[in-house]
């Protein structure tokens, strides 16, 4: 693994634990982990575990559903029962509109993250190095410590943010939510000479205040997830001590994976929620 | 090239610290308040401590962004680099 042929530097260790998978085209041809600064890399271990781990959330809960009965449950069912009266709690209390897909989206949300996160807790070399015996040399299995797993979820709620406000207030009500609020502009009498002005006020508070909710979303979530991923890594360089220092952390791990996974999906039904409530 | 590094290593820390320092302060005063509340309201716990844990998570994004581009600085500066690419010339 040391490629100036010494031994492994407790710094080479690290960089190569956080190092992607990655593909992208050099010169026209595709190519493994040459990507160093290309924008169109995929990272392939992160893509793999995310929809590993999705197709993993739909198959099980799909055939809960599929076999669900209304005498007395299996383990299986109560256990996704009780996920799903979670969310669904959550869901009535939070979100004040009517819509069939946030209480779905919110599951989906919530267990893909949780699972993703979790990946977290398999001691750190365990699946690289069986992956290095096939031959693949960088392994990254938590999905999440990949900001762009993150960005791509935060992404696709932003979407929907846009999406659901434009349905229920139209696209003036969209436009007219970004200008003419906090400061409502003067259309009548002296003041309209300041109209403009205002309501590019208002425009650049309220753009900011619609971008930053993505942005913390996804920068939240990777913050966590990478730094509780580094501390993992650092704590394996320690030695032998790192066996009740794993397990400390790890106890401590679980709790920020659960909060996180609550929180991003707690923040997609608030967003949701404010774009879609009409006064 | 020292100095680079040398204060790429205190900003590292101020801002691990810093944020550490904020985030700490905090979640001081919100978990007094929460136990003020619910040493008055003992029937509302449950719900306050949902609520308490919300608030928490997003006080510690604030945190972690900053350990994030700390960790950043740490590992993989951008300094150094631009250092590099701007002695190399001179030097070969």
């Amino acid at each position: 693994m040391a490629s100036d042929g010494g031994p492994l530097t407790p710094g080479d260790y690290i960089t190569h634990h956080l190092q992607n998978l990655q593909v992208c085209q050099v010169d026209g041809e595709w190519a493994w982990n040459q990507c160093a600064g290309n924008p169109m890399t995929i990272n392939v271990d992160s893509m793999f575990f995310s929809m590993l781990l999705g197709l993993f959330f739909i198959w099980t809960f799909g055939k809960a559903a599929r076999m669900a009965t209304s005498g007395t449950p299996g383990k299986l069912q109560a256990f996704v029962e009780i996920i799903v009266d979670f969310v669904d709690s959550i869901v009535k209390d939070s979100f004040h509109g009517k819509s069939r897909l946030i209480a779905p989206l919110a599951l989906t949300v919530f267990v893909w993250v949780f699972l993703m996160n979790l990946m977290d807790l398999i001691p750190v070399d365990w699946l690289p190095m069986a992956a290095g015996a096939v031959g693949i040399p960088y392994l990254k299995v938590v999905p999440t410590t990949d900001i762009n797993v993150t960005f791509g979820m935060s992404i696709s709620v932003f979407t929907l943010i846009i999406f659901y406000t434009i349905k229920t207030k139209g696209v003036g009500g969209f436009l007219r939510e970004m200008t003419m609020q906090p400061i409502a502009p003067p259309t009548r009498g002296a003041g309209l000479i300041a109209a403009p002005f205002i309501i590019g006020f208002n425009l650049i508070l309220e753009s900011v205040a619609l971008l930053a909710k993505p942005l913390s979303m996804s920068l939240r979530l990777f913050g966590n997830l990478f730094a509780g991923e580094l501390i993992f890594i650092l704590i394996a360089i320690v030695g032998i001590w790192q066996l009740p220092l794993h397990l400390g952390w790890a106890v401590f791990h679980l709790l920020i994976v659960t909060l996180q996974a609550f929180i991003f999906m707690m923040l997609t039904i608030a967003y949701l929620s404010l774009a879609t409530e009409e006064h | 090239m020292e100095m680079v590094i040398s204060y790429t290593a205190l900003a590292v820390a101020f801002m691990i610290g810093m944020g550490a320092l904020g985030v700490g302060i905090g979640m001081g005063l919100l978990g007094g308040r929460f136990l003020e509340g619910a040493a008055r309201q003992p029937e509302l716990a449950p719900m306050l401590q949902t609520k308490m844990f919300i608030v928490v998570a997003l006080l510690d994004a604030v945190a972690m962004i900053g350990v994030g581009i700390a960790l950043l600085f740490a590992f993989a500066n951008p300094f150094v680099d631009q250092l590099r690419n701007a002695l190399a010339p001179v030097a070969g």
